[in-house]
C-alpha cells in the first residue's frame, strides 16, 4: 500500500484534473490528428478493458451467490445483519477515522513550523517521511509481533489489547508518505508567511491561526491526506491479520477460507465502491474549491 | 521563390486561413504580423509541412510540395522555445539534421563547431539544452535549423519568450546572419517593432486574411486598410469632413487624402493621424489643454484635449517638450496627406 | 507550537516517528543482530542465506517482482502511451484516467477475490474458457501458483505504471517532434534518436517502483493463499507465527532486514535516475 500509496496520490490528482474538465497539463498534445484510430491503440484499449474489468465483472456476479445457491442481493445485507461482519467493520471505521485524525494533527501544525521557523529541516522531512516506505508492511508487522511478545503487561493492557490502540499508531506512519505530501502541497500553494503575520497582527493566538486561518486554506489537502488515510486503513490487511487483530479486512479473508465466497466478495466490492467514492468526493471537491485543478499532491 | 496559392484551412468551425496569396523573393525576409489567431502560424506551420491545407497550394520554385512531409523539406525551423532536444549536448543538437542526411562524424561536427562559431557560442558545444539561457538556446536552435543549409528558414516567433533586451539583441543578430547567407526566410511575429525592424517586408494579417504586404515604411506611413492602420502603431481619429478635389478639412487644415474613393463631398470622415506627426505649441489661446504626459526616454506621450472633448496622442522627441499637463497649446499637424475612415461613434484614440 | 527555544515544534512529530517508526525497526534490526542470549551475530542472516528454503523464496520473490514489474511496465507504457495520443479530454481519456486512479488502490483484498472470482477453479473466465474448450486447472494452472499470484499483481502493476509514466509522456513536447522532423528525421528517426532516450530514465524509475512494490506487496497474496506461498513475505510470517521451529522469528527478522535493504537499494537507484529524468523534462 505505500508504493501504491505514492502512485495513488499522484492518481488523485489526475483523477481531480480530469472530473475538473480541464485537459491535463499537456504541453504534449497539439490539435492535430485528424482522428484516424490507430490500430495500436485501438487493441491496448481493448485488452485493457477486458483485463481490467472482466474481474470486476466476475466479481459482482459471485457477489451475487448467497449461501443457498440463488442469486441475491443477500450478501450485501450481511454488512448489517451479520455480527462479526458489523463489529469488525466497526472496528476497522474507528480506526481509520482516529487514524486520519492523528495524521492530520500530527502532520499539519509541523510542517506549518518547519515552514515558518526551520524550512532547512525541510529535506530531513521528506526523507523521514520516505522511510516507512522502506519498510514493507510485512516487516513492520513482524517487528511489531516480537515487540508484543517481550512487552511488559503495562504496555500490553495499554496498547496491545485491542486493535484500536494496537494499529491505529502503525497505521498513521504507514500513512506518513502520501499525506505529508497531500499537506505540504497545499502548504506550499498558499502564503503562509503572509497569512499567519496578518493573524497574529490582527491578535489571534496560534491555535486560533492555526484552526481559523490556515486550516481553512489547505481544507482540500488536508480532506485529501484524510481520506487517503482511510483508504488505507480499509485496506490494511497485512499488519491487521498477522497481529491477530480483527478488522474489516481480515474478516472478509475470514469469510472466504469458511467457503462464505460470496458474502466476502460482496464485502470487498462494497469497499472498492467506498473507495472509489471517496476519491471522487475529493476530486469534486477540490474542483468546487480551486474552480481547476485538484490538489497537486506530487 | 515561395508561393502560396489560393491556401484555406479551417479548424472545425474556426477559419485560420481564408484563401492566403503569397510570394517570398528568394532572399527576401518576409515577416507575418498579427494578433493571434490571424493565421500567420498556421500559414508557417503549412509551408514547413506540419500541417495540410484545406485548398490551396505551396510551391517551392517550381515544386508542388502542398502534400510533402516536412522531414522531406528542405527547410529550417526555429520555434519559440523548448525545441532544442534535451538528451543531446548542444553540438550534437546543431549537427542532428547532418545526422540525418548521413553526413559522416567528423564532417558534422566539424560544420556544428563552424555554425556555433556563427552564432557566437562555440563555449557551449559541449553542455546540454537545460544549462543554458533562454537566448543562448535559440541561438543554438537558430545553428541547428542553418546547419542543414536549408532553402527557407522558418521562425514561429522565436523571441517572444525572452527577456526584451535579449529580444533587441537577438532580432538584430538574425537579421544579420539572414542578410549575409541570403537565405530565404518567413518570420511570424505579433511585435509590431520586430517585424518593421527586421523585414524586407511585412504581411499584416487578420482573420485568416492577408491586409496588406508592403515594406515596413509603407505599412506604417500608408497602411491599406484601418485594421492595419490601428495595429501597427498608435492612431488617431479625428473627426474631418471631405473638402472638393480630394481633400479633407481636419483641425483647420487641410490635406490630401490617400483614398478618396468612396467619399463623396462634404462626407464627415475620422482623419487617421500618427502620433508624431503632430507638433505641440504652446499658446495660452489655444483649441486645446494638455491632459497627460508620459516619459518614455527618447520620446514624450502627450495627451491633448482639445475644447469639444476630442482627446488627441501626440508624441515629440523629449528634447523638444517642455510641457506639462495644464499647459494650453495648439496643435498642428505635420503631414500634407492623410487616411480616412468611416465616422464611428467609437473611442477617437487608437493606441 | 511556538517558542520553545527554536526546535521545539519538530519535538511532537519526532518523538512520534522515533516511539511508532522507530521502535519497531529498531526491534526488527536487533532481533536480527543478536542471538536468544542477546549476543551480538550474524548467523541469522548467514542461516537465511544457507537454508534452501528461504534462498528459494528470496529467489521466487525476485523473479515474481522482475516479471510483474517489466509487464506492468510493458503494458503501462503501451497504455498510456494510447491514452496521451488520443483526443485530449475525450472519453477514453477519461476513463482511463480516473480508473488508473482507483485501480492503483485496488491491491489486496478486494483484488485477490475479484481474481477468485474470474479465474477461481469456477471463475467465470475459467468456465469460460472451458467452454471454448481451453481447460487452465486440468493444464495445471492454479490461482495459487506464482503464476496466477502474479497476474494479480499486475493488475494493480498496469495502473501504477500508467500513473508514473504519464507525466514524463506529457513532457515530451510537440516541438522535438517537429523540429525532428523538420531536420529530416522520420517518425521512427524522432523516437529513436530523441523521444526514447529522453524517456529512458522515467522508465527505468518507474519500473524500479514497480518491482519495489512488488517486492514489499503481501496483502494480495495472502488473501489469495494465505502464508503458502513462497514468497519473502510469507516466510516471515510463518516464522514469526511460530509454524516453524523455535527460534525462526529471529530468523524471520532477518529476512525482514534483508527486504528493507532490497527495498532501500531499489529507492536509491530510482532516486539516482529521477534526477536525470527531472532535468530533461522540465
Amino acid at each position: 500500500m505505500s508504493f501504491t500509496g505514492m502512485g495513488g496520490f499522484r492518481a488523485e490528482e489526475l483523477v481531480g484534473q480530469e472530473l475538473a474538465g480541464g485537459p491535463l497539463p499537456t504541453a504534449g498534445v497539439r490539435a492535430r490528428r485528424r482522428g484516424r484510430p490507430r490500430v495500436w491503440r485501438v487493441t491496448i484499449f481493448v485488452l485493457a478493458a477486458i483485463f481490467f474489468v472482466g474481474p470486476l465483472l466476475a466479481a459482482f456476479k459471485f457477489s451475487l451467490l448467497q449461501d443457498n445457491g440463488h442469486y441475491g442481493f443477500a450478501n450485501y445485507g450481511q454488512i448489517l445483519s451479520n455480527s462479526a461482519v458489523r463489529s469488525s467493520l466497526t472496528t476497522s471505521l474507528e480506526i481509520a477515522v482516529i487514524t486520519a485524525a492523528i495524521v492530520v494533527i500530527l502532520m499539519l501544525p509541523t510542517i506549518v513550523w518547519v515552514r515558518l521557523r526551520q524550512p532547512k529541516l525541510t529535506p530531513v522531512m521528506e526523507l523521514v517521511t520516505l522511510l516507512p516506505i522502506v519498510i514493507p508492511p510485512v516487516v513492520m508487522a513482524a517487528g511489531l509481533e516480537v515487540l508484543q511478545e517481550d512487552a511488559p503487561q503495562w504496555m500490553i493492557k495499554l496498547v496491545f489489547n485491542h486493535p484500536l490502540t494496537a494499529l491505529t499508531p502503525f497505521y498513521a506512519v504507514l500513512a506518513m508518505p502520501f499525506s505529508y505530501r497531500a499537506i505540504d502541497t497545499g502548504i506550499r500553494a498558499i502564503d503562509l508567511r503572509t497569512l499567519v503575520d496578518a493573524s497574529r497582527n490582527l491578535g489571534a493566538s496560534w491555535s486560533s491561526t492555526l484552526l481559523r486561518v490556515i486550516l481553512p486554506n489547505v481544507q482540500t489537502a488536508v480532506l485529501g491526506a484524510m481520506f487517503l488515510t482511510v483508504a488505507l486503513c480499509l485496506g490494511e490487511v497485512v499488519i491487521a491479520s498477522l497481529l491477530l487483530y480483527n478488522t474489516f479486512p481480515v474478516e472478509m479473508v475470514a469469510l472466504r477460507l469458511q467457503s462464505h465466497v460470496g458474502v466476502s466478495v460482496a464485502l470487498s466490492m462494497i469497499t472498492l465502491l467506498f473507495t472509489f467514492l471517496l476519491l471522487f468526493l475529493l476530486s469534486f471537491l477540490a474542483q468546487r474549491r480551486h474552480g481547476a485543478a485538484s490538489v497537486r499532491v506530487l | 521563390m515561395i508561393r502560396f496559392q489560393g491556401v484555406e484551412r479551417r479548424f472545425g468551425e474556426v477559419t485560420a486561413l481564408a484563401g492566403l496569396d503569397l510570394e517570398i523573393d528568394t532572399g527576401e525576409l518576409i515577416a507575418l504580423l498579427g494578433p493571434s489567431g490571424c493565421g500567420k502560424t498556421t500559414a508557417l506551420r503549412i509551408l514547413g509541412g506540419f500541417d495540410r491545407p484545406d485548398a490551396g497550394r505551396v510551391l517551392v520554385g517550381d515544386k508542388d510540395v502542398t502534400n510533402m512531409p516536412p522531414n522531406k523539406r528542405d527547410m529550417g525551423m526555429v520555434f519559440q522555445a523548448y525545441s532544442l532536444f534535451p538528451n543531446m549536448d548542444v553540438r550534437s543538437n546543431v549537427a542532428f539534421g547532418l545526422r540525418m542526411r548521413r553526413q559522416d562524424k567528423e564532417k558534422r561536427l566539424k560544420r556544428a563547431d563552424e555554425l556555433l562559431e556563427l552564432v557566437g557560442l562555440t563555449q557551449t558545444a559541449d553542455r546540454y539544452p537545460h544549462q543554458l539561457s533562454g537566448g543562448q538556446q535559440q541561438r543554438v536552435a537558430i545553428a541547428r535549423a542553418l546547419a542543414i543549409e536549408p532553402t527557407v528558414l522558418l521562425l514561429d516567433e522565436p523571441l517572444s519568450a525572452l527577456d526584451a533586451r535579449v529580444r533587441t539583441q537577438l532580432r538584430a543578430e538574425i537579421r544579420h546572419l539572414q542578410q549575409r547567407l541570403g537565405i530565404t526566410t518567413l518570420f511570424v511575429t505579433h511585435d509590431q517593432s520586430e517585424a518593421l525592424s527586421i523585414a524586407d517586408r511585412v504581411g499584416v494579417m487578420q482573420s485568416g486574411r492577408l491586409e496588406q504586404l508592403d515594406t515596413p515604411e509603407n505599412v506604417y506611413r500608408r497602411p491599406a486598410t484601418q485594421f492595419v492602420a490601428e495595429f501597427v502603431g498608435a492612431m488617431n481619429r479625428l473627426p474631418g469632413r471631405i473638402g472638393d478635389n480630394g481633400q479633407v478639412q481636419v483641425l483647420g487644415q487641410r490635406l490630401s487624402v490617400l483614398n478618396p474613393d468612396g467619399y463623396t463631398s462634404g462626407a464627415a470622415v475620422h482623419a487617421l493621424l500618427r502620433p508624431e506627426v503632430f507638433a505641440v505649441v504652446p499658446d495660452s489661446a489655444g483649441p486645446g489643454e494638455v491632459t497627460d504626459r508620459s516619459f518614455l526616454g527618447s520620446t514624450v506621450r502627450l495627451e491633448v484635449t482639445l475644447d469639444g472633448g476630442q482627446k488627441v496622442l501626440v508624441e515629440s522627441p523629449s528634447h523638444d517638450a517642455g510641457i506639462a499637463p495644464g499647459d494650453r497649446i495648439a496643435l498642428r499637424i505635420l503631414a500634407d496627406s492623410v487616411i480616412v475612415a468611416e465616422s464611428h461613434p467609437e473611442v477617437a484614440v487608437r493606441a | 507550537m511556538a517558542g520553545f527555544g527554536g526546535w521545539g515544534g519538530i519535538v511532537p512529530f519526532a518523538a512520534y516517528v522515533a516511539l511508532f517508526l522507530g521502535l519497531p525497526l529498531y526491534v526488527v534490526v536487533h532481533g536480527a543482530l543478536t542471538t536468544d542470549s542477546n549476543h551480538f551475530t550474524f548467523s541469522n542472516f548467514s542461516t537465511t542465506f544457507s537454508y534452501p528454503s528461504y534462498r528459494q523464496a528470496f529467489e521466487n520473490s525476485l523473479i515474481l517482482s522482475l516479471w510483474t514489474s517489466l509487464l506492468g511496465a510493458v503494458f503501462g507504457i503501451w497504455l498510456a502511451a494510447a491514452v496521451v495520443t488520443a483526443k485530449p479530454g475525450g472519453m477514453l481519456h477519461r476513463i482511463v484516467q480516473s480508473s488508473s486512479g482507483v485501480l492503483a488502490y485496488f491491491a489486496g483484498v478486494p483484488l485477490a477475490f475479484a481474481f477468485i472470482a474470474a479465474l477461481g477453479e469456477v471463475g467465470v473466465a475459467t468456465l469460460l474458457l472451458r467452454h471454448i474448450g481451453i481447460n487452465l486447472y486440468t493444464d495445471g494452472f492454479t490461482l495459487s501458483s506464482m503464476l496466477g499470484v502474479g497476474l494479480c499483481y499486475v493488475y494493480f502493476q498496469i495502473p501504477l505504471m500508467v500513473i508514473l509514466i504519464t507525466p514524463a509522456l506529457e513532457g515530451l513536447r510537440p516541438e522535438w517532434q517537429e523540429a525532428a522532423q523538420g531536420l529530416g528525421a522520420s517518425k521512427l528517426g524522432y523516437l529513436r534518436h530523441v523521444a526514447v532516450p529522453v524517456l529512458l530514465p522515467s522508465v527505468v524509475g518507474s519500473t524500479l517502483i514497480l518491482f519495489g512494490n512488488a517486492f514489499s506487496a503481501y496483502a494480495t497474496a495472502l488473501a489469495l493463499v494465505g502464508s503458502t506461498l513462497d514468497i519473502v513475505p510469507a516466510q516471515i510470517d510463518s516464522a514469526i507465527n511460530g509454524n516453524v521451529e523455535v527460534g525462526a522469528d529471529r530468523l524471520g527478522l532477518a529476512l525482514g532486514v534483508e527486504m528493507i535493504l532490497v527495498i532501500l537499494v531499489v529507492m536509491v537507484g530510482y532516486w539516482l535516475v529521477q534526477r536525470r529524468a527531472r532535468r530533461w523534462l522540465q
